[in-house]
């Protein structure tokens, strides 16, 4: 379960010539690679080592643990790579809560951290830091956008619901952010929930026209197959964490026609992404998620930073990240103030591809889309 | 709440009660005839849901799929009981637990192997999909009806075995005296790797009725666990009856919970304190319910003096 590997990220090409650093760059990884959450880390691990083997450099040293979604072992995690693996940049984390214990210690120790998925809004606030940096999304943004389409849907009594932990709660308040709607109803559920037919019983009686659920992972499988069977037909709005390429084999055809908003989609138009899409289903024999296009993006903006600048060195090394210049799997890609994206967010639709369930772009939510937090962090 | 709301949301809570039932009914035998606590129990609920997508991927038949659950759950628990739980039922405990801990460590890594780190996909029947209307124009589904069913029909005749059959009375003598019913010739250890294994069949039969309205993956069966063990503490340890009375109380509490607390204490809070204050209180109520019954029934509902 220890999963303890050390993989030297290394394509054979290795030899003569002056290499650009002298010494090489040790990334500590910590993610989630067992337990019910395993997929989401697996995909991100994948992206990442995809992108660090595509880029040809030796000198770049991934040590990857798992943190089987525990805080506990995530922290004691993180106190080891810094304090005996002595990496100098750290990333991987999926989960806010998880997040949240590991990350502002490790930035206090110095540490650069790339967050390739979770984006909780104290980070990108109040508690921002120089040396953070997320490259996946700040956690509302796609909330935001949900509430956006909802809108050019001509929803205006809509019934929202999330699990009742910090990230469930920053999505309804992202959600009516944007939503001008009125709320038939507003339902936090448990964490973990698995049977969702109180909550269903309520939309069928609330009047509603539609729906807005985050439910990540198995809970949104669980909502999906168990709607899908009520007898509401109600249309169903939510953001990509319910609709990803894992996930959406498992719900089958519940999902079919449910519109999604995300940062990334495989039908994203841009040569970085076709070449990923290809090389990562040539590699791992399956289609990419929305988190293995974070890892992979990751990647590369990491290796974009060290191709001008030393991470021994801090200020330069923390100018070449905020630069941000590298090819991302989303096309344009910036950085805002406080270090989260600014980027477009699609609607997308679960289509059928013969027998693979995916996802194919149906229009743009919000364009060159920052956060709500840029004004509250100074750094 | 208008009274359809109400009346529906009593049959889910019923549905939510009668699944737990199927977990609580093999987890309270083996607890209560073998004196061992089992936390692989779990497991074997998500070996069931595991084998029961296995096999409708392959044959497309959900009637062989829950053959296959309930087989290959019963098979997993007589491995179990013969290699692992023979060795526990003299030592403590602590030792059970640790054991069984590690049991579900090692199936849920090696379910992870052989199936990957996704969730699979299991769905119902078409001829159980979709709703019907019931007396008083209650809409609702076939499957959740069909699970009702089930549960039922398996409590009967639970207690029919229990109470009139030869296996019956050998059972309840084990819980009374297992060293006098082992001395009347009775091959005990052949009847306890009986009842494991009924209970094994039991949880995997609950995972693959579940697994086709939820999610199944890895990991599934520990919430449901712990769920189980408040069910069966509640209904007292052994005892078949109370872990049907025990699982229906627990499933109404937290349906009825879930659905009407936000609402009741909307009545006289502003909206969003009644929302919150609401889904905590209603995370709490089982736990609540347990608390109030062991004040009164030390033992549980049916747990003897």
């Amino acid at each position: 379960m220890k999963l303890k590997s050390l993989i030297i990220a290394a394509s054979l090409a290795a030899s003569t010539a002056t290499i650009a650093q002298a010494e090489g760059v040790k990334v500590g990884m910590i993610t989630t690679l067992s337990g019910g959450g395993a997929g989401l880390g697996i995909d991100v691990r994948d992206g990442f080592m995809l992108a660090i083997a595509q880029s040809g450099r030796d000198d770049i040293e991934v040590v990857i643990e798992d943190d089987q979604r525990k805080p506990d072992v995530a922290v004691q995690l993180a106190d080891r790579m810094i304090q005996s693996e002595q990496v100098d940049v750290m990333t991987g984390i999926i989960w806010s809560n998880l997040a949240m214990a590991v990350i502002p210690s490790a930035l206090a120790q110095g540490q650069f951290y790339l967050s390739p998925n979770a984006g909780p809004s104290a980070l990108a606030g109040a508690d921002c830091h120089e040396n953070y940096f997320n490259v996946a999304w700040q956690n509302d943004n796609l909330h935001e956008a949900a509430g956006a389409y909802s809108n050019d849907a001509g929803y205006a009594n809509i019934f929202i619901l999330a699990p009742n932990y910090p990230a469930g709660t920053d999505a309804l308040t992202g959600f009516k952010r944007m939503y001008e709607g009125e709320l038939a109803g507003e339902v936090y559920t448990q964490l973990g929930q698995t049977d969702y037919a109180a909550e269903i019983a309520q939309i069928r009686a609330s009047g509603a026209d539609s729906v807005f659920f985050f439910l990540p992972g198995g809970m949104g499988i669980s909502f999906l197959k168990q709607y899908a069977d009520s007898g509401v037909d109600l249309p169903v709005v939510g953001p990509a964490f319910s609709f990803d390429q894992g996930i959406l084999q498992a719900v089958g055809a519940a999902a079919l026609g449910v519109h999604n908003t995300s940062q990334w989609s495989k039908d994203i138009e841009n040569e970085t992404n076709a070449a990923f899409v290809e090389s990562f289903q040539a590699e791992y024999g399956r289609l990419p998620s929305l988190y293995a296009s974070q890892g992979f993006d990751t990647a590369n903006l990491l290796i974009s930073a060290l191709e001008v600048a030393d991470v021994d060195d801090a200020d330069a090394f923390r100018a070449a990240l905020e630069a941000a210049n590298f090819d991302s799997t989303r096309g344009d890609f910036a950085f805002a103030s406080n270090h989260h994206p600014i980027q477009d967010i699609y609607v997308r639709e679960v289509i059928q591809e013969g027998d693979v369930f995916t996802n194919k772009i149906i229009g743009t939510a919000l364009t060159d889309h920052s956060n709500a937090y840029v004004d509250q962090c100074s750094m | 709440m208008s009274l359809l709301l109400f009346i529906e949301q009593t049959l889910n809570g019923l549905q939510f009660g009668v699944m737990l039932f199927l977990m609580a009914a093999g987890l309270t035998l083996v607890f209560g005839v073998m004196g061992l606590i089992n936390l692989a129990h779990g497991s074997l609920y998500m070996i069931g849901a595991f084998a029961a997508a296995a096999v409708a991927g392959a044959t497309g038949s959900f009637l062989l799929a829950l053959v296959a659950s309930f087989v290959c759950a019963a098979f997993a628990g007589v491995l179990i009981e013969f290699f692992v739980i023979r060795r526990l039922y003299d030592r403590d405990h602590l030792d059970q637990v640790l054991a069984t801990f590690a049991l579900i460590l090692i199936f849920s890594e090696a379910t992870r192997w052989v199936f990957g780190s996704f969730p699979l996909f299991l769905d119902k029947p078409d001829w159980l999909s979709g709703t019907v209307m019931l007396p008083f124009g209650i809409e609702y589904s076939l499957y959740r009806l069909a699970i009702i069913g089930v549960g039922l029909v398996v409590a009967v005749g639970l207690f029919w075995m229990i109470s009139k059959t030869r296996i019956g009375i050998r059972i309840r003598a084990g819980e009374n005296d297992r060293e006098m019913i082992g001395a009347l010739g009775v091959n005990i250890s052949l009847l306890y790797t009986f009842v494991f294994a009924l209970g094994a069949a039991l949880a995997g039969l609950a995972g693959a009725l579940v697994g086709a309205i939820q999610s199944v993956q890895v990991g599934m069966g520990e919430p449901v666990l712990i769920l189980a063990f408040v069910v069966i503490v509640i209904g007292g340890i052994g005892s078949i009856k109370g872990a049907l009375i025990g699982a229906i109380l627990v499933g109404l509490t937290d349906t009825l919970g879930r659905s009407m607390l936000p609402s009741f204490f909307g009545l006289f809070l502003e909206p969003s304190s009644a929302m919150s204050l609401g889904a905590s209180l209603s995370s709490m109520s089982i736990y609540l319910l347990m608390i109030g019954v062991l004040l009164f029934r030390p033992k549980g509902l049916f747990g003897g003096v």
